[in-house]
């Protein structure tokens, strides 16, 4: 028996997601606090399977929201504290219309804080998963920590976002986490390794503000995302910092204590400190542990498994000596080149670091010393140059770190026409991409390196290169002997007149010789032409399902191959332009 | 009761008053006046004369507390000249008021002065009384004759009292003498006012007229005093109605914070209030106790403390314990990370390879694709510094990100599975061709001797020789393994099919050429053979039926026994009603059907040679018959119209099954030699293989060609089927059957060649096998014939 008809859209697709007003009408919000609603607690629109079932049928495109996330955010807690910041915000118009300054100030002067802790802790359920998504997270707190004082951004904003910053930044040179860096037209890139979380983030280049245009930019979004992003990096900092066993707030080591005798400010001393980056941080423990590093172990494993994990092990070896890559190295920064992300990456490696005394504060030694190998300059010429020290610019550093080892200084010194700045990001195992040579180079040089360790046995092409030398000596050496034989057979020839008729026979016999068989020459096209035209016949029996796809990779496959194709082309040219130059 | 009794009395005595004809002067209250005649307010002369006596009294009146007996002489004395007559009248009112009290009195000869007298002697005592009962006993009665009781100025608690109707309006007594009730409950009769003309002439006359108000409640007539109108007019003007009144007087303070002048109460403070309270006591107490031991903090603390907590920021702590267990708490179901950016490549970097700079063009396409909102390859254009100083900062950098913020909350999220197979791997995994040989790889043998196109081929039963037919006209007879033309036979038109009797003994061959069918006798090969066929058909055969009309009318037999066509080997002539576009023997090769596109329900004949006849075995068309084959095993025929085709049996004169092909125009059909298999080319660029036994609907489509097919042919022996098409190209397939039911053809494209030209879009239009051998032939536009082996 049949039931009752069921209504359509009341299971499945239809019944599992509502549009944004349904939503917005669900929690009684504003779009503004909806929206804000969203963005802390990070709930996204879905999109369904079937449009068409999911809208109920309606056309168009609508914002949908899962149902039961919609439900999730009803017990949200901190709905209430919007609705205390809109009836505060309404008190407060209202104490202005009448002219109560004094009651306008006294509510402004008691915001409603939202606390955001519960939220971090519901988003992120693990530290690790915290990491993973902290990419956008630094990239808009350093963008942030750069921006003045403007309309819709709270006041205190900037700083506490410069704060965490230089927190994170102090807590990745302690462990020594960074792994890449790059220079872009976009600002810096840093990519770090956490807890074998790989974390990327862009520094902007300096000056990085400027005023939008309403329409380009809203920033009460951005900040809604920062008001977020600040909780989570100071959780995330708190915990690096007390795994490292490090006071949180962190504490720099007193170099001179009686600089700071006579001054009115300690604190501003202690954070200017704190962002020169240039002190060691002070640990909780007073022992201290230096670098234990557990090394990889090593199991008796095969075939494929094996390969694995001795490119394991090759890994593990270079970032171990990424970590001390600059250590021992005195560098000296000259006042044009930018500070901050040069001494991040140079204490990152170990390398000690000051700079102009005017420039900031934190500089450790003058220019004058002796001892400093490396100065970074970044200016045609210098006037006056120290013959015990190298001048680079400061690509070197950059360069460096993405070859893992120090790279020759000739290069870069100071006024030299530098080498292309490559990315250290580009994934070298597409094979279907373009590679410039310089990164082929660089590839190379890792790989002799490889193969130098490796010499001790012997290469296996060499053997077959032997191989076809021996053949070849055989050839001609047959030949040799043919030539010979045919040399003697004339010789006989002359001895022609007094033989017998049984010198005769033997002497016809003579004649009949063999030549030499000569290889059929196989074309070496045709065999590759045959199986194209195969090919190209099996393609047409592809299924009439996949025929679509298969054409639309094809089609991805050929663009690909004219992109690799216009670069090899336009590296060519401006090769053969250089040729003639010089 | 008593009431309409009492008004009756009264209206007596209203009316002796009325003959008296006197009117009573009364002072209206302010209020009254006001509050119900605005008209006789602005009737007020504007500069009414202001009676500074009267003015003066009011003063005093309200300086000074009024004598009682100071009061009764004042009154006396300034009433004098204008109350005289009002005495009268009011000593009237009085006698008619004491009526019911005093009846008697009425009856006295000469009342009236006596009781003024009497009255008068007693006013001091009356006032006295006034003010001890001054509610229970109304004004009127009270007032001594001949004393104006307004004239110390009105009060408005007197003038209530007059009458008890209440606050009422007046109007409902328009029907009545009287206006209202007095105290003692008797009648207030309305005072007479004479008509318009004593109106008028009062008017004229009265010099205080203007002054006059009436009263509504006692429908008296008042003259306001100087005083009064003084007031009026100032409350006209919107000033304060006292004179007197200082606005700016300076504020005498009685009691302030400062001033303590006057207690607020009357009483002294309590006793109490002096002592300390022990309730409060007990609260400081407590609250003393609660700082000492730090559960409460002072303002100033707290304060400092906020700000303390205002400065540090944001307090972190241990959030999560571990680093990889989860707490249980309710989370955002089905979470979809948000995938992260893709990391720069070369290209933006501050110093790229140079090959990576935009060029002119690329610039270009880069200014016309900014604004689309396609995917484009770059969302900027990467630069080149010479060092790192001259690197500016980004400027879409802050847009980017909010785009990126916004991307994050407002684009829609969902798990898409990626495709990580590479296209090769969508291509099905065939046999190699070269463990299907043996099948054609070389185009071998060019014959070359027609002038136009050659539309068909076909190769003798013995497989040594060949026959074409061309659009010039000639059928040519060639000898397949030297290519040599051996003969050729001109025919008038366009020879359209050439068809060879696969029987081994005879040696003929059937051209279609217009709308005639031609059996030529080609006189190659066996000599026997020849001479065999030709004595077979010699004569028409004896017919023992006489042909319907319907196929008398279709087509006709001529045996020819001489003549230029007998020349060239013509044996019979078939002389059709249409053009015949394609000819095909049965195998046994008795019959041969010539098919007419045009012929309707006629459009496919069956001659039969044994017996010199032709059928029609269709009474019906069903559509444009494109084309028709023999079964090869059993008594059917295949008829194939645009779209589908059909089986017919033509033992049984049924049709067995229609086949559905789904395709637009069907070009050719062929059956396979087992009968089982069936392929149809289309134009339509596609090549059907049927399974009759698996379904209707074909068991595999291959589109093999880019353009429209024009033949297939299956090899008689091998394997193999080839498809020809305009896209100047010959396929070769290997299609395997499979005496097993359950094993399905296996197909596999072998080859593609390409050896004739392309002649007004037509290219290939022929494909015949060689019977043993696995060679093929193709005919083509450009009137050359291949063969590959």
């Amino acid at each position: 028996m049949a039931g009752p008809r069921r209504k359509k859209y009341t299971s499945g697709e239809g019944a599992q997601y509502v549009t944004r007003a349904t939503a917005m009408r669900a929690l009684q919000l504003s779009l503004k606090d909806f929206r804000r609603l969203c963005i802390l607690k990070g709930i996204y629109p879905r999109e369904p399977r079937n449009r068409k079932k999911a809208q109920k049928g309606a056309t168009g495109i609508k914002t949908l929201y899962n149902k039961k996330d919609i439900r999730f955010l009803l017990h949200e807690p901190i709905i209430w504290k919007f609705r205390e910041q809109k009836t505060v915000g309404r008190k407060i118009g209202r104490a202005k219309a009448l002219k109560e300054y004094s009651e306008a100030k006294h509510l402004m002067n008691k915001p409603v804080l939202i606390k955001l802790d519960h939220i971090v802790k519901e988003r992120y359920p693990t530290f690790i998963d915290a990491l993973r998504d902290m990419d956008d997270c630094l990239t808009l707190c350093h963008l942030f920590s750069t921006f003045p004082s403007i309309r819709h951004i709270p006041r205190d904003q900037s700083t506490l976002c410069r704060r965490l910053m230089l927190e994170f930044m102090q807590a990745v040179i302690y462990s020594k986490a960074l792994r890449k860096v790059f220079i872009s037209i976009k600002g810096y890139y840093f990519q770090v390794e956490i807890k074998g979380q790989l974390i990327t983030w862009i520094m902007p280049h300096q000056f990085s503000f400027e005023p939008q245009t309403k329409e380009d930019v809203d920033f009460r979004i951005m900040s809604t995302f920062v008001q977020f992003y600040i909780v989570l990096l100071g959780f995330v900092n708190f915990r690096l910092y007390h795994v490292m066993n490090l006071h949180y707030p962190p504490r720099v080591r007193r170099v001179e204590e009686t600089e700071g005798t006579d001054l009115v400010d300690k604190m501003a001393l202690q954070s200017e400190r704190i962002a020169a980056l240039n002190y060691p941080l002070v640990s909780t423990t007073t022992s201290i542990a230096e670098e234990e590093e557990t090394a990889l172990d090593k199991f008796e494993l095969d075939g494929n498994e094996a390969s694995k994990m001795e490119k394991a092990y090759i890994e593990a070896d270079k970032i171990q000596k990424l970590k001390t890559l600059f250590k021992g190295m005195k560098v000296f920064l000259n006042r044009e080149v930018p500070r901050e992300p040069l001494v991040f990456i140079l204490r990152c490696f170990g390398a000690e670091i000051s700079w102009d005394k005017k420039l900031f504060v934190g500089a450790t030694f003058e220019e004058s010393d002796e001892t400093i190998t490396h100065q970074v300059v970044d200016r045609p010429q210098i006037e006056r140059q120290y013959i015990s020290r190298y001048y680079v610019q400061p690509q070197w550093v950059f360069d460096s770190v993405n070859a893992r080892e120090l790279l020759p200084v000739e290069r870069y010194f100071i006024g030299a026409v530098l080498p292309p700045h490559l990315s250290p990001f580009v994934d070298e195992s597409k094979t279907e991409a373009y590679h410039p040579p310089e990164e082929q180079q660089l590839f190379s040089n890792n790989e002799n390196e490889n193969e130098e360790e490796e010499e001790i046995t012997p290469a296996p092409p060499k053997i077959t290169t032997k191989e076809v030398d021996v053949s070849t000596k055989s050839i001609s050496s047959i030949q040799k002997s043919i030539n010979d034989s045919e040399e003697s057979s004339s010789e006989e020839e002359d001895e022609e007149g007094d033989l017998g008729p049984e010198a005769l026979k033997e002497k016809m016999k003579m004649k009949m010789i063999v030549t030499p068989g000569r290889m059929e020459e196989k074309d070496p096209f045709e065999e590759k032409k045959k199986e194209r035209e195969e090919y190209k016949l099996r393609e047409k029996m592809v299924h009439k399902k996949h025929k679509a796809l298969y054409k639309s990779m094809m089609k991805g496959r050929a663009l690909r191959a004219k992109d690799v194709k216009v670069l090899t082309k336009k590296r060519q040219l401006i090769d053969q332009k250089k040729m003639l130059k010089s | 009761m008593v009431m309409p009794e009492l008004s009756k009395k009264r209206k007596q005595s209203s009316l002796e008053k009325s003959q008296l004809g006197d009117e009573k002067k009364k002072v209206v209250s302010l209020k009254d006046v006001v509050g119900e005649s605005d008209d006789l307010i602005s009737s007020l002369p504007e500069d009414g004369v202001v009676d500074s006596d009267v003015s003066d009294d009011s003063s005093e009146d309200e300086d000074e507390p009024v004598d009682e007996d100071e009061f009764n002489e004042d009154s006396e004395s300034e009433g004098d000249e204008d109350l005289n007559s009002e005495i009268d009248s009011d000593e009237l009112e009085w006698e008619s008021e004491n009526e019911e009290e005093e009846s008697s009195q009425e009856s006295d000869g000469d009342p009236e002065k006596e009781d003024a007298v009497e009255i008068k002697s007693k006013n001091g005592i009356e006032k006295s009384k006034i003010g001890l009962r001054k509610e229970g006993v109304p004004g009127t009665s009270t007032q001594p004759p001949g004393e104006d009781e307004y004239a110390e100025g009105d009060t408005s608690d007197e003038e209530d009292i007059r009458n008890t109707v209440g606050n009422i309006p007046i109007n409902w007594y328009d029907e009545f003498d009287h206006i209202g009730y007095d105290w003692d409950g008797r009648k207030i009769l309305k005072p007479e006012h004479g008509d318009q003309l004593d109106e008028f002439l009062k008017k004229i006359e009265d010099p205080d007229f203007w002054r006059k108000v009436r009263n509504v409640q006692t429908g008296q007539d008042v003259v306001l005093s100087d005083k009064d109108i003084n007031q009026i007019k100032r409350l006209e003007s919107h000033k304060i109605p006292d004179e007197a009144f200082d606005d700016y007087a300076p504020w005498i303070e009685w009691f302030s914070s400062e001033v303590l002048e006057m207690p607020l109460r009357k009483f002294p403070e309590h006793k109490k209030s002096f002592l300390p309270s022990k309730d409060e006591m007990k609260k400081v107490s407590k609250y003393v106790h609660a700082l000492k031991m730090g559960w409460m903090k002072t303002r100033k603390a707290m304060k400092a403390k906020e700000k303390k907590e205002k400065q540090k920021g944001p307090q972190f702590y241990l959030l999560w314990k571990t680093d990889d267990v989860a707490d249980e708490m309710r989370r955002i179901e089905n979470h979809i990370p948000a995938p992260k950016r893709p990391l720069p490549n070369h290209s933006e970097s501050y110093n790229p390879p140079e090959e990576y700079l935009f060029n002119e063009q690329e610039m270009r396409k880069w200014n016309r694709e900014r604004k689309s909102l396609g995917n484009k390859k770059l969302h900027f254009v990467p630069q080149k510094f010479n060092s790192l100083r001259q690197v500016p900062a980004y400027k879409r950098f802050i847009r980017e990100r909010f785009m990126r913020c916004l991307d994050l909350y407002m684009c829609p999220r969902a798990i898409k599975m990626k495709l990580t197979i590479e296209p090769e791997e969508l291509v099905p995994q065939l046999p190699s061709p070269a463990d299907l040989q043996p099948f054609p790889t070389t185009a071998s043998i060019y014959y070359k001797g027609h002038t136009d196109m050659v539309r068909s081929i076909s190769v003798d039963p013995t497989g040594q020789f060949m026959a074409s037919a061309a659009d010039d006209g000639t059928v040519k007879f060639w000898e397949i393994s030297t290519g040599r033309c051996l003969r050729t036979a001109t025919f008038s038109g366009t020879a359209r099919c050439v068809a060879w009797n696969p029987s081994s003994q005879m040696s003929l061959v059937a051209v279609a050429v217009d709308r005639k069918v031609y059996l030529v006798n080609p006189r190659i090969g066996c000599q026997d053979h020849i001479d065999q066929t030709d004595e077979l058909l010699d004569k028409r055969p004896y017919q023992d039926k006489v042909t319907p009309p319907r196929v008398e009318a279709a087509v006709q037999w001529e045996y020819l026994s001489e003549g230029e066509l007998h020349e060239q080997g013509v044996l019979i002539v078939l002389n059709h009603f249409k053009e015949v576009k394609q000819v095909q023997w049965h195998w046994k090769g008795d019959y041969v059907f010539s098919l007419m596109p045009d012929g309707e329900n006629r459009s496919i004949l069956i001659h039969q040679l044994s017996r010199g006849r032709s059928q029609t075995p269709f009474n019906r068309a069903r559509g444009l018959v494109q084309a028709a084959c023999f079964h090869p095993t059993k008594p059917y025929f295949l008829v194939a119209t645009q779209r589908n085709v059909r089986i017919y049996d033509l033992v049984k004169q049924e049709m067995v099954k229609k086949l559905i092909t789904s395709s637009k125009w069907i070009s050719d059909i062929t059956v396979h030699p087992g009968g089982d298999n069936l392929l149809i080319g289309t134009y339509d660029r596609k090549v059907l293989w049927f399974d009759l036994e698996l379904s209707t609907k074909p068991y595999k489509t291959l589109s093999l060609h880019s353009q429209a097919v024009r033949s297939v042919a299956y090899h008689k022996r091998y394997p193999l089927f080839a498809s020809v098409s305009d896209d100047m190209s010959l396929i070769i397939s290997h299609g395997m059957v499979y005496n097993d039911l359950l094993q399905n053809a296996l197909i596999v494209p072998l080859k593609r060649f390409s050896c004739h030209d392309k002649v007004n879009d037509f290219s290939l239009l022929n494909v015949t096998f060689h019977p043993q051998q696995p060679w093929v032939f193709t005919s083509g536009a450009d009137g050359n014939i291949v063969l590959y082996t």
